[in-house]
């Protein structure tokens, strides 16, 4: 096996010249991105030095308090994700409960259960495999959830005659509710499909890249990716399903009435 | 006969009226006043406050979807969900008389996408009357009609309420409102008021 190649400040400013480049032709082009192109990279650049020094930290500690501390401060942070790229979020508390509900719940089951079951660390939950596995697990689900959700109180708004219509034939608030409930789980499922399906055909995931280059045996890597694409698509699918049915719950009432009017007041 | 006092829903209220059976009442009054809200609230579609009775039983002894086949509303602007106008409809009470009765004998055969809103307008009513619930809410129900489909329309709601149906119509139309009418109410500032 190749030993793993250490990198140097020299090799990472050489691959910054290409985003260098991308931001003088912007600039020679008027395209208006350089300086977002610039804002975004030192945002990364400083992100994920920080992580590196918290993670080396941790990692050292091998506390449980800590690590579950990380956890909570990610999961934080997924839900203001979740809530930040809905158009019209739910009003309230609800507005963040539910993100952060679905994802608590799916994102620590998920992870407990590789962790226990297939990675078997000692101990359980040491912070080199537990952290970076929630992660994983919290950036897809956050997706899913964040389109779901969005897909669905976006269709609500838009097609409010249409459910009210059925409401008013008597269906119930799920039947009535049923195109959008399918479409919105629909669109929170594809990023997750999609990505099954292309892999290792199209694209070549992060983990296992990085793994390849830092040294580990391609076979090797791919079991891993193979147990992390599992663990990311059951926990997608069972968040997307969660959010988008809590969504719909709670933008109806048990008197089978639309409440868009519980959703934050539009612009 | 349907019963409503101190029903109140956003700035509404408290309205108190009556609507008995085989009977059609007209209620105007200016844009924005809230006709289309109280019809609403009535349907129990927006949260409100009051009671409500139909036949002596109260609303909320009954299950808020089959209130609805009890007393249908239909809305001005009717909606849609499926691509096939048919999908809209149950199998039984087979639609097809009254479809033609109102001029759409092939509509069950047609896309919604290629519905003008006067058709749209009536299989929204053709719809809603296969419940054969005991009120009707009409909210301007021939508001983008021609003469001969107004007449066909009216001919409808004629026929329902002679079936001992209680009517509540809403029209701008006040010619409508005096061929149709029994009874006359008015919605201003929040409060129904008998009109002449």
């Amino acid at each position: 096996m190749n030993a793993y190649i250490s990198l140097d400040w020299f090799d990472l400013t050489l691959a910054a010249l290409f985003l260098v480049l991308n931001a003088a032709l912007s600039i020679w082009l008027r395209l208006g991105l350089a300086r977002q192109l610039i804002i975004a990279a030192a945002r990364m650049v400083v992100q994920l030095l920080l992580v590196g020094l918290v993670l080396k930290w941790v990692f050292g500690a091998v506390s449980l308090w800590l690590t579950g501390a990380l956890m909570l401060v990610m999961l934080g942070f997924a839900t203001r994700e979740v809530r930040a790229r809905q158009e019209r979020p739910l009003a309230g508390i609800w507005g963040w409960s539910i993100g952060a509900g679905v994802m608590a719940t799916v994102g620590l089951m998920v992870t407990i259960f590789g962790l226990t079951f297939a990675i078997q660390p000692e101990p359980l939950w040491s912070p080199r495999y537990a952290l970076p596995l929630l992660g994983m697990i919290l950036g897809n689900t956050m997706t899913g959830v964040a389109l779901g959700l969005d897909t669905f109180l976006g269709a609500l708004l838009r097609e409010k005659a249409g459910v009210e219509a059925r409401l008013l034939l008597g269906h119930t608030r799920m039947a009535a509710m049923r195109p959008q409930l399918r479409r919105a789980v629909r669109t929170g499922f594809t990023p997750i499909i999609n990505a099954m399906a292309a892999i290792g055909v199209v694209s070549l995931p992060g983990m296992m890249t990085g793994q390849i280059l830092s040294g580990i045996d391609p076979q090797e890597a791919v079991k891993y990716q193979l147990l992390i694409m599992f663990l990311l698509g059951g926990a997608t699918g069972l968040g997307v399903l969660g959010a988008v049915l809590a969504g719909a719950w709670r933008m109806t009432d048990d008197r089978h009435r639309l409440r868009l009017d519980r959703l934050v007041p539009g612009k | 006969m349907l019963k409503i006092n101190a029903l109140c829903t956003g700035l509404i209220g408290p309205v108190d009226l009556e609507l008995p059976a085989g009977r059609i009442a007209v209620l105007s009054g200016v844009s924005g006043s809230g006709k289309s809200l109280l019809l609403r609230a009535i349907a129990d579609l927006d949260p409100n406050e009051g009671r409500v009775e139909l036949n002596g039983r109260a609303r909320g002894d009954f299950d808020a979807t089959d209130w609805r086949r009890h007393v249908a509303f239909v809305p001005a602007e009717s909606g849609w969900w499926a691509q096939g106008v048919d999908e809209h409809f149950q199998a039984e009470p087979d639609p097809a008389p009254l479809l033609e009765t109102l001029g759409l004998g092939e509509a069950m055969h047609w896309d919604v996408a290629r519905l003008s809103t006067g058709e749209k307008q009536r299989l929204a009513l053709a719809r809603a009357l296969q419940m054969d619930a005991d009120v009707l809410l009409l909210d301007e129900p021939t508001s983008a009609l021609d003469a001969m489909a107004v007449e066909a329309v009216e001919g409808v709601i004629r026929a329902e309420a002679a079936k001992g149906k209680a009517v509540l119509l809403v029209s701008h139309d006040t010619t409508q409102g005096a061929r149709l009418g029994d009874v006359f109410f008015k919605l201003e500032d929040g409060q129904v008021r008998d009109a002449a």
